[in-house]
């Protein structure tokens, strides 16, 4: 059998998978009746119905013909990996990392490596540009978000102590 | 008059020179994040949203509704000028818009916009106004029977906009909700779908699914997309004021656009999007005058007809949030979560408990618009440069204020692995083509939807039919069945995904 809606067939199954996982869940908790719900019922519903749904979704991606086959392509890798890896990286220098013994570096620290990582996603990567706007952001964000907005950041690294 | 003493009480909070002037920041800050392509007023509330965290109630809530119209306005100067809608309500305003701007009328364009959108703020404040206490009366008989049935009637106007397959929208939906329930069970105490994580036991939160699913998702879609995709177009905009034809040719428009638009705006699921795509419809179907250019070729109402309406949908929008606490979209949905941090409960009770906060938050809106057109048209030049500046300058700053948003909510890191994960799962969203929208709506409504669900079902001991015997219960489920059915026509279903195909 063929499937002619690729995007329409994989969304179907992740909305399967997920519905079925979120009923199992809910099944573990106290279901109760309708006059009286416990804390699984609505949650148990909706799954039901989530995987009932993402099943209407693939089948009628199997049957009904679309023009071009609704292809999903090719993933963006890089910016995908470059992108969440230095938002994680950023998480990881604020609030540091006790798993590896890594200390909070502070936001100073935080936004040049998150401006780096970042930067990788492009197409191309430029050394003193993201040296330049890692300065210009950093030294905006510490006027906005530190002296103007006051918000509880952690600056310079922990073990500087100032 | 109640009205007018009530706005007098809503002017007097908002000119005062520390409003007037979160007013001013929240419209430029907005104006300047909206103006970037891609970014629409969504990814900007939830950007900008922990600016406000140190501000006292009112100013917070001045500030966001400012950031709101400013986005949204900046959507519009985006379209014009790049051919890219900024966010989905301009989607329209592309059609004719960039072309008046190819043919060296970017200015009159831009103006028609601004001038049009003020025009219908002033019309949707007023309407709020005078529609603000009576509907509020309406709320006090709400049981949990009828707002359940609303929220049902509001989900499903989300799915009748949503681009795309309307299955997928109502999964998607499902999902939403689904993603509401994570945390503790506030009935019962029992943490849910919590896998034993200290952090989930309060839910997720909604900054992270928005910052996560629009912010990060659209910028790595975007960094996908090869570089010719993304060019920006910088027209040389001499010349602002449009001619006495083209006064002759808007006036009409925006009126229409502004009747359309305050009155789809109401509706629960309505807003911008709808609005704006009705009124350029109806504009097309308005006969040319001789010698008028016509529509798709640069025609002056198809920019000044679906810009009042989108503006008059958005200001008319609040009505459902303000005196229901039922958010109509996501953009509402993010500003009930403004209200929660800032410790207002939405609904009814608002415009008795705090009368200074709600009526001068209608006030302000209205200043709001004022300093659009008094902003914006002047600054034109500086947004025309915005536009210039390289993507990959400024995705990376995205990823910052992104970072340092959701972690300033909580000041907690957890937010910012979770944040990672949607925007993981954003991207997903995008490549299979399923709209994140209505899943932001409902995971804000989900848990509202269940504790309704539960205590309607505890008072009526179990007895499903209450929803369709209590008067406005059936009534509000009714609307919401005679939609699906509307959207379902063939004639009307071929219709929608022509007003999509832009998406």
């Amino acid at each position: 059998m063929n499937i002619k809606s690729q995007k329409d067939f994989f969304s179907g199954l992740m909305f399967m998978c997920v519905g079925v996982a979120f009923a199992w869940g809910a099944s573990s908790y106290t279901v109760g009746t309708g006059a009286r719900m416990g804390p699984g019922y609505f949650p148990l519903v909706l799954g039901i119905l989530l995987a009932l749904l993402g099943g209407v979704i693939t089948f009628k991606a199997l049957v009904v013909e679309t023009e071009d086959g609704d292809k999903i392509g090719a993933f963006a890798w890089k910016p995908l990996v470059f992108i969440i890896l230095a938002n994680l990286v950023f998480g990881a220098m604020i609030g540091g990392l006790p798993s590896i013994h890594l200390p909070p570096m502070g936001l100073v620290a935080g936004i040049y490596a998150l401006t780096f990582i970042a930067c990788l996603a492009g197409d191309e990567f430029k050394f003193k540009e993201a040296v330049v706007l890692a300065t210009i952001l950093t030294i905006l964000s510490y006027l906005a978000f530190i002296k103007l907005l006051n918000l509880q950041f952690p600056v310079w690294p922990a073990f500087v102590g100032v | 008059m109640d009205l007018f003493n009530n706005l007098a009480l809503g002017f007097g909070v908002a000119f005062t020179l520390q409003n007037l002037m979160y007013a001013f920041i929240g419209c430029f800050l907005g104006t300047v994040i909206g103006v970037l392509p891609g970014i629409g007023p969504l990814a900007t509330i939830a950007m900008l949203l922990p600016a406000t965290y140190a501000l006292p109630p009112v100013a917070a809530l001045i500030m966001l509704a400012g950031i709101y119209y400013g986005a949204q306005y900046g959507g519009s100067t985006t379209a014009i000028l790049v051919n890219l809608p900024g966010e989905s309500s301009s989607v329209v305003t592309v059609i004719d818009g960039y072309q008046m701007a190819r043919n060296g009328r970017a200015g009159p364009a831009l103006a028609a916009a601004g001038l049009g959108s003020f025009f219908a703020g002033c019309v949707g404040t007023l309407i709020l106004a005078a529609f603000a206490a009576p509907l509020t009366e309406l709320a006090f008989q709400f049981g949990p029977t009828e707002y359940f049935s609303l929220m049902i009637l509001g989900l499903v106007g989300a799915v009748v906009l949503a681009s795309g397959s309307l299955l997928k929208a109502i999964a998607m939906i499902i999902l939403g909700l689904l993603l509401g329930m994570v945390g503790t069970d506030v009935n019962s105490g029992v943490p849910r779908f919590g896998f034993d994580i200290p952090e989930l036991s309060d839910g997720i939160g909604f900054i992270v699914i928005a910052m996560g699913v629009f912010g990060y998702g659209e910028i790595i879609s975007n960094l996908g997309k090869h570089e010719s995709e993304r060019e920006v177009f910088t027209a040389n905009v001499t010349g602002l004021m449009p001619t006495k034809e083209d006064f002759k040719n808007m006036v009409p428009a925006i009126l229409r656009g502004t009747a359309l638009g305050s009155l789809l705006g109401i509706l629960p699921g309505g807003g911008a999007v709808m609005a704006a795509f009705a009124a350029y419809t109806l504009e097309k179907k308005t006969p040319l005058k001789p010698g008028e250019v016509p529509f798709g070729k640069g025609n002056i109402r198809g920019v000044a007809a679906p810009e009042s309406a989108n503006n008059a949908g958005a200001q008319t929008s609040f009505i459902p949030l303000l005196t229901l606490g039922i958010p109509p979209n996501a953009v509402m949905a993010l500003m009930v979560g403004a209200m929660t941090i800032h410790n207002i409960q939405p609904g009814p009770q608002v415009m008795s408990n705090n009368p200074e906060l709600f009526w001068g938050l209608i006030a302000s809106m209205w200043i709001g618009n004022l300093m659009l057109i008094v902003l914006n048209l002047p600054l034109i030049g500086i947004w025309i440069k915005m536009l210039s500046v390289p993507y990959r300058w400024l995705f990376p700053s995205i990823v910052l204020f992104c970072a340092i948003g959701v972690y300033s909510t909580n000041n907690s890191t957890f937010d910012i692995w979770l944040v990672g994960l949607f925007g993981f799962i954003g991207y997903l969203f995008i490549k299979l083509g399923a709209e994140p929208a209505p899943l932001l709506l409902g995971f804000v409504l989900g848990p509202m939807m269940e504790e309704y669900l539960r205590r309607a079902m505890l008072i009526f001991r179990g007895d499903w039919t209450v929803f369709v015997t209590r008067p406005i219960s059936a009534g509000l489920l009714l609307a919401a069945t005679l939609l699906l059915v509307v959207v379902l026509l063939p004639s009307v279903k071929s219709k929608r995904e022509e007003a999509f195909v832009e998406d």
